[in-house]
């Protein structure tokens, strides 16, 4: 009797999350240009996707910030966490809660806060006749930003783990600092440095609200182009776009996940 | 020498990047939010928040956002107790279940839910054609608080999962051989025990739902408008960012309670692992 309620209560939770995700597939084939009417399946929108120049581009630029974006801010995580762990416990402490700041707060105020700072450092440099330019640059300062205190999370755990000694024992049998942290310390850590790139990526991938107030006119990424479009309507090659990048997702987490054990850890962290 | 220059060179890069776009930015805000057009001093943006209209949005988006945190908190504990008594092997699959969907771009998700919702949605058409009464939620703070609850179920799910899954069962089967019953055994052991992820999941979703300006934009209509929507539109549409600097002010001192509140139960740092 207890066995069936829960399997009846998974099964809900289980619809509740996975309904809107087939509404999303199905329209996706629906053959009318509004949601509101059912026309037919088709497969025309996965072909037209491709022609419209307005979607590819923001296709194009949500990739490479959420490519670009976790490749910084694991680097700039992984450098972070050296850092943080030679530091005495006190100090540790202050500077994680700092960085934790983007983490915790409302992603709205993080937003605004970038935004007000690009302006603010815009009307300064005006004065020698240089402008900053919303768009590319200041969304990737603001995806690498919201991004760090989750790479430094899940690498710093790793580094703790690890013992100084091998490492050590590399320099004495030897080995130059490169090729000891390369050979010694980086396999150790691998699965958080691994972890938090695709946190980072999958992060940046979604971000709406930061794009949002750090994007100018003109740019845009599929989250924003969404947004704007709302109102009259979204095109259905969206549905179909976004069908697909889900499903591309799926399959590389199938084919990655071959080595479940090490793989589900990290995902269930994430 | 060269031992100062590693370190900096080491330290240096995440130090600059958090003052200049963490610490730094947050002093802006509250600059703008303390000062005019002209940058002379002024506590009117503060109390710019005192009109009927935004404090009506304030109170609302408290409301709903602490219903969502406690259906959410509802939800979700008993599915994680379901989710730690399954089988090893099939956790991390179950488990990966639950974060699957975020991968389908947010704000369609929540987009999806205005057609379900609809008059004549996916919803009432199910209920009309088992001839039930049809609901009439969209454009209501209720299809807000579902869609705050859908959007953020997982953010409290995960972090009780961990916690829950981390307790020893020797522990608990200890509890049982010293002759306490289930519901015994639950309350003073495995609910405490589970304290710090049940915390972490409670602020992992106030925060997003207090601040939201999405889900209101999209399940509200027009009709409806939190907190969120009236900083956004100070931004983006009036372009006020004094005012909008100075709500964002007042919005921050929720979240400094809320992360109060958070930072007193959850010393341990390496705790923090379990937020997401």
């Amino acid at each position: 009797m207890k066995k069936v309620l829960s399997r009846i209560y998974l099964a809900f939770i289980f619809i509740l999350l996975y309904a809107p995700i087939a509404v999303l597939i199905i329209f996706s084939f629906n053959n009318s240009r509004t949601r509101a009417k059912w026309g037919g399946w088709t497969f025309h929108w996965y072909i037209s996707m491709f022609q419209d120049g307005a979607i590819m581009s923001a296709l194009y630029n949500t990739l490479i910030i959420a490519l670009l974006s976790a490749l910084i801010s694991t680097l700039l995580g992984l450098l972070a966490s050296f850092s943080l762990i030679a530091m005495k416990h006190k100090k540790r402490t202050v500077i994680m809660s700092l960085l934790d700041i983007p983490m915790l707060n409302a992603e709205i105020v993080t937003g605004i806060s970038l935004m007000l700072i690009f302006i603010a450092v815009g009307q300064f440099l005006s004065k020698w006749g240089y402008t900053i330019e919303f768009g590319f640059g200041t969304v990737l300062i603001g995806h690498i930003t919201f991004n760090l205190p989750y790479t430094v999370l899940l690498i710093l755990p790793k580094l703790r783990q690890l013992n100084v000694s091998t490492y050590e024992a590399a320099l004495d049998l030897g080995a130059s600092r490169f090729l000891a942290f390369r050979k010694v310390i980086l396999p150790d850590i691998m699965s958080g440095v691994l972890a938090g790139f695709m946190l980072a990526f999958t992060m940046s991938l979604d971000d709406f609200v930061i794009t949002h107030f750090t994007k100018g006119p003109g740019f845009d990424t599929l989250s924003t182009k969404i947004y704007t479009e709302v109102r009259k309507g979204i095109k259905p090659e969206m549905y179909a776009l976004s069908t697909l990048l889900f499903v591309s997702i799926l399959v590389l987490l199938l084919i990655f996940g071959r080595g479940r054990g090490k793989k589900t850890t990290a995902v269930s962290q994430v | 020498m060269n031992k100062t220059l590693r370190k900096l060179l080491l330290g240096g890069p995440y130090m600059v990047w958090i003052a200049a776009f963490i610490i730094i930015p947050l002093f802006t805000v509250v600059y703008y939010g303390l000062t005019d057009k002209t940058g002379a001093f002024t506590v009117s943006n503060i109390t710019a928040m005192g009109t009927p209209e935004r404090l009506k949005a304030l109170i609302l988006s408290l409301i709903l956002s602490l219903i969502a945190t406690a259906i959410c908190l509802i939800m979700s504990y008993p599915l994680a107790l379901i989710l730690t008594k399954m089988k090893t092997g099939a956790t991390g699959f179950i488990v990966t279940i639950f974060i699957i969907p975020m991968w389908m771009n947010s704000l369609l998700r929540i987009l999806a839910w205005q057609t379900l919702l609809e008059r004549n949605g996916v919803i009432n058409q199910i209920l009309g054609a088992l001839h039930l009464p049809k609901q009439y939620m969209i454009n209501t703070p209720y299809a807000i608080a579902l869609g705050m609850i859908y959007d953020f179920l997982p953010f409290m799910l995960l972090p009780i999962y961990n916690s829950l899954e981390r307790i020893d069962p020797n522990v608990v089967n200890a509890a049982y051989d010293l002759g306490a019953n289930r519901f015994q055994t639950f309350w003073k052991v495995i609910f405490p025990l589970s304290l710090p992820g049940v915390i972490s999941g409670i602020t992992m979703v106030f925060v997003p739902a207090l601040t939201t300006f999405v889900i209101s934009d999209f399940l509200g209509g027009s009709k409806v408008l939190l907190i969120g929507n009236v900083i956004e539109q100070q931004f983006t549409q009036v372009g006020n960012w004094n005012v909008g600097s100075g709500l964002s002010l007042v919005l921050m001192v929720f979240i400094l309670i809320s992360m109060a509140v958070m930072q007193h139960y959850d010393k341990d740092i390496g705790e923090r692992t379990t937020i997401l």
